[in-house]
Parts: structure tokens; C-alpha cells; sequence
């Protein structure tokens, strides 16, 4: 289940963010402090948008920042970043939630995806995310659907 | 049919798109597979449609390739639809 991956540790609230590539950057220390990734993988995610456009936003609201393994991934995990007031893009997009995906290599991770693309499909699990300031709000919003 | 999901680096994002791109063709009764991979590479592979986000699709398109675009890449009901308009009805 998604939701024992997502450990308090591992999710942030923020009220505003100033831009994307601070966004980015603060959603990634949880796994940069566990051990998951170097700092080399942040530059990665961030010089992907630069290079390709806002194609991480998987959806409205919702951001997941990712590189490829060689990057600078040491073991797959992820990482949630709440921002109250979304945070822009360059073209046209925006995101309140930073969900940093690193994966250790390019087949395996097929799980884990699978994973975040079910959580995310249920729009309650977006709202419980979004009105929450906290983790424990958050687990009793989720709860409370 | 070959669709490719195409995103900038070819892991997360078309990885997601393919997996809702395979459930969805399967509902539609579509004989198809969905592969994912990157840019670069998409640009000179041969499939019979590529799909992505639109500005991913826009840097794709030479005017040769049918691409699909799509905004929710875990909304079934969205790639559903966008299937639908460019494969049975395109």
C-alpha cells in the first residue's frame, strides 16, 4: 500500500514556495537526509524540466520530480511535498504537490508506480493532501473519506 | 498497434502514462501494446501513435507522427477518451 511508503519523515507542509525549482529542491531533502539520493539527483530533476518543459505535472496539482537511476539514486524511495499556494511553471502549469520519485533502476519500479498512479487517481486522496497542514491532519482527512 | 508513451527521460512519467495507456486499451477491447520510452529515442522510433503531455508531444511531432495528447496521465477516463477520438474514431 502507498500510504506505509509515505512515512510522516518523508512528508513536508509549506504554506507558498517561491518557485518550482525550490519546490523541487525542498521536496527532495527527506531522501537526500535518508540516504536515498546525492544532491547530484536534484540538479538532474531540475535540469530536466529545464530541458523537456513542465512534463513531470502528471496531472493538475500534481508534480512528480524524477531523474533517470545514474543520476545519483543510492535506493528507490519517495518523497511528498504539500505547498498551500501552487507553485508555478514556466508554461502554463502549476503544482501544489511535489512528489519526488527516485528509483534505483529503470524496470523495477513498476510497483511503486502503479502504486502512486492509484493513489493519485482518487481525487479525495488529492483533497485530504491538500487541506491538511500537517500529517496527522492529513492521515484523519484520509481517514475521514 | 504499437503506441509509445513518450516522456523527457523515459522512466516516470511515460512509465505511469503506459501502465493506464495498457488498462485502458484492454477496456476498450483494443488490440495494442504500450511501451514507454524517452525523447530522444521516440523520435526515431516507428509506432503507430505516440502519446504524452502536449508540450512533450509538441516537441515530438515532426508531422509525421499521429500523437496523442493527454493533461491526466492517471485518469483512465481521459486516455479512455483520448484512445477513443484518435484510434476508433480517428
Amino acid at each position: 500500500m502507498f500510504l506505509s511508503r509515505l512515512t510522516k519523515e518523508l512528508v513536508q507542509f509549506e504554506e507558498k514556495i517561491d518557485s518550482w525549482e525550490k519546490a523541487i529542491e525542498r521536496a527532495s531533502n527527506p531522501l537526500i537526509e535518508n540516504g536515498s539520493i546525492d544532491e547530484s539527483y536534484v540538479k538532474a530533476m531540475i535540469e530536466n524540466v529545464k530541458n523537456f518543459g513542465p512534463y513531470i505535472v502528471l496531472m493538475p496539482k500534481v508534480a512528480m520530480p524524477h531523474a533517470r537511476p545514474e543520476d545519483g539514486v543510492k535506493k528507490t524511495g519517495i518523497s511528498l511535498l504539500v505547498v498551500k499556494e501552487k507553485v508555478l511553471f514556466e508554461i502554463d502549469k502549476s503544482a501544489n504537490l511535489f512528489l519526488v520519485l527516485a528509483a534505483e533502476d529503470a524496470t523495477n519500479h513498476l510497483t511503486l508506480l502503479q502504486e502512486i498512479s492509484d493513489f493519485l487517481s482518487k481525487e479525495e486522496n488529492i483533497e485530504a493532501l491538500l487541506s491538511a497542514t500537517n500529517y496527522e491532519e492529513f492521515l484523519q482527512n484520509h481517514r475521514g473519506n | 498497434m504499437k503506441i509509445l508513451a513518450v516522456c523527457g527521460n523515459g522512466l516516470g512519467t511515460s512509465f505511469m502514462l503506459s501502465l493506464n495507456v495498457n488498462k485502458a486499451l484492454k477496456e476498450l477491447n483494443i488490440d495494442g501494446d504500450c511501451k514507454n520510452m524517452d525523447l530522444a529515442s521516440a523520435k526515431t522510433e516507428q509506432a503507430d501513435y505516440y502519446i504524452g503531455s502536449p508540450e512533450i508531444m509538441d516537441q515530438l511531432n515532426d508531422g509525421n507522427k499521429k500523437t496523442i495528447r493527454v493533461v491526466n496521465m492517471v485518469n483512465l477516463n481521459e486516455i479512455k477518451d483520448a484512445l477513443k477520438a484518435h484510434i476508433l474514431e480517428g
